[in-house]
């Protein structure tokens, strides 16, 4: 049977310490992992305004985080291509084809996430925390602080869900990555490239990565979820 | 609104699969995406289909995935750029009735400046040897495809095993490729359909052309029927049969892109 032989093939890749499969997965991460760090102060600190805030236009800031939740992968690397491409506007940074380029794409797909469920977040939390801390006379910064310490269960569980969006995306790394060798060739899109070649064996290898990552994920993802509901 | 039964909907639940799942079979075929892309079968397989009846389904993929999707029984018929890699697959008892249908040629595309000095060098592996010599950006296809076979046979010849930082494989389609040779000012290996329908859109030129090693040559192969009785090996050779007929080959060869043939006809000798 070509799957049984394909998985036993992929097992012992990726036991055998393939180097090039190995390279792969330490770009993925590299690109995913700065994504994240990057988006998720950004993403707190808007969610926050959302939470804590009543603006002109609240709901409508609110109604787009929603929408772009299912922004398609390859909508946001097609308009990236075009914003970093040479005759484009941001064409003289010379980003396109670069691990950036990736990184970007993935904040832009993993910010609206981020914003969502941590405002979901600090919205179910007391607003007692905050006003306690205030009236204690502490200053704001340390009353925010307070807060996001409440809800911090909540906010990794964003942070994971996040994180598991963007690690396994293609659309938007093909496009703006390249997919090139040791440089922008990442486990989706390698995934991608071998099943066009014909050669299923590292493709199923990196599956089982990303399988075995969504697995650590849900589990992470689960357990914070319930310490979130029943408080620490 | 009216409610709709419940059995209707049953109906129609278990109807819509099986319709679906008996649509009426088509003859596979695995090719390359030069014949597919270059806009070659669009217009010659309505002829086919008007002569013998047969619907074909165009699977384009790289030479590499065609012809595993025919070692697999997954299609038909292939028709492919790789010689020796297709002598290999007939060998394994993979196909029968291979047949010469059409060549075409790579040329070799670069920025305008051209940082290597290339243009109009006659021998193709020298000018990769000029490449490599002045560390110029050069994208590989990176995919196994016909194309990068035959890139990486260009380097053999030049005595090269191409790696470091000019050297970049892409993994990726030849239009891609294309348009990153293009962003990045470098050089690639591109089959000339595919260049042409790209040209107007990209910042490159063709620097070399016209070496007897860039010439591209397909052959098509029926999937073994002994191998996969269930193959529609009938139809397959009424499809070998027209490609390498009088009228295939003149609809090959009449073939234009922008004015230009892209594909010389040879399975039928004039005399």
């Amino acid at each position: 049977m070509e799957l049984v032989q394909a998985c036993k093939q992929a097992l012992v890749l990726l036991f055998s310490g393939n180097a090039d499969l190995w390279t792969i997965i330490g770009i993925s991460f590299a690109v995913s992992v700065k994504a994240i760090v990057i988006a998720t102060p950004i993403a707190l600190a808007t969610a926050f305004v959302l939470a804590f805030f009543r603006f002109p236009g609240r709901g409508l800031a609110l109604s787009t985080v929603n929408t772009l939740l299912s922004l398609p992968a390859v909508v946001v690397g097609l308009t990236l291509y075009l914003l970093l491409s040479r005759s484009g506007p941001l064409g003289d940074l010379r980003l396109l084809f670069t691990q950036k380029a990736m990184m970007i794409g993935q904040i832009v797909l993993c910010f609206p996430l981020l914003v969502a469920w941590s405002h979901a977040a600090i919205e179910a939390a007391e607003r007692s925390a905050w006003e306690t801390a205030i009236t204690l006379g502490a200053p704001p910064w340390r009353a925010v602080l307070t807060l996001l310490h409440e809800v911090r269960f909540g906010l990794i569980a964003a942070v994971i869900a996040g994180f598991g969006r963007i690690i396994s995306e293609v659309g938007s790394s093909m496009m703006v990555g390249g997919n090139i060798l040791n440089y922008t060739r990442n486990i989706p899109t390698a995934i991608a490239l071998e099943t066009s070649k014909g050669s299923f064996a590292q493709g199923i290898a990196l599956g089982f990565v990303l399988l075995f990552l969504a697995f650590a994920l849900n589990l992470g993802l689960s357990f914070f979820q319930r310490r979130g509901t029943l408080g620490p | 609104m009216k409610r709709i039964p419940r059995s209707l909907f049953a109906l129609v639940l278990l109807l819509v699969p099986a319709i679906a799942w008996c649509a009426p079979a088509l003859l596979r075929l695995a090719t390359t995406t030069s014949t597919d892309n270059s806009g070659l079968l669009g217009d010659i397989l309505p002829a086919f289909t008007k002569s013998t009846g047969i619907h074909v389904q165009v699977i384009a993929v790289g030479t590499g995935k065609a012809l595993r999707l025919g070692a697999n029984g997954d299609v038909d018929v292939v028709l492919v750029h790789a010689p020796p890699s297709e002598e290999k697959w007939m060998t394994a008892g993979n196909g029968v009735n291979r047949r010469y249908v059409m060549y075409n040629d790579f040329v070799i595309v670069g920025p305008p400046n051209d940082p290597a000095g290339i243009a109009g060098t006659k021998d193709a592996a020298v000018a990769f040897k000029k490449i490599a010599a002045h560390k110029s950006l050069f994208i590989s296809r990176g995919d196994d495809s016909g194309t990068n076979k035959k890139e990486m046979i260009l380097w053999k010849d030049a005595g090269i095993q191409p790696s470091g930082h000019w050297y970049r494989a892409a993994g990726q389609g030849m239009g891609k490729v294309l348009a990153m040779a293009g962003e990045l000012d470098a050089y690639t290996l591109t089959d000339r359909g595919t260049w042409l329908a790209y040209q107007s859109k990209l910042l490159l030129k063709i620097v070399v052309q016209g070496d007897k090693r860039l010439f591209n040559p397909y052959h098509v192969m029926a999937v073994n029927p002994d191998k996969y009785p269930d193959a529609r090996y009938m139809d397959a050779m009424q499809f070998i049969a027209w490609l390498t007929s009088v009228d295939g080959q003149r609809m090959i060869g009449a073939y234009r892109v922008k004015n230009q043939q892209l594909f010389v006809p040879t399975a039928v000798t004039h005399h």
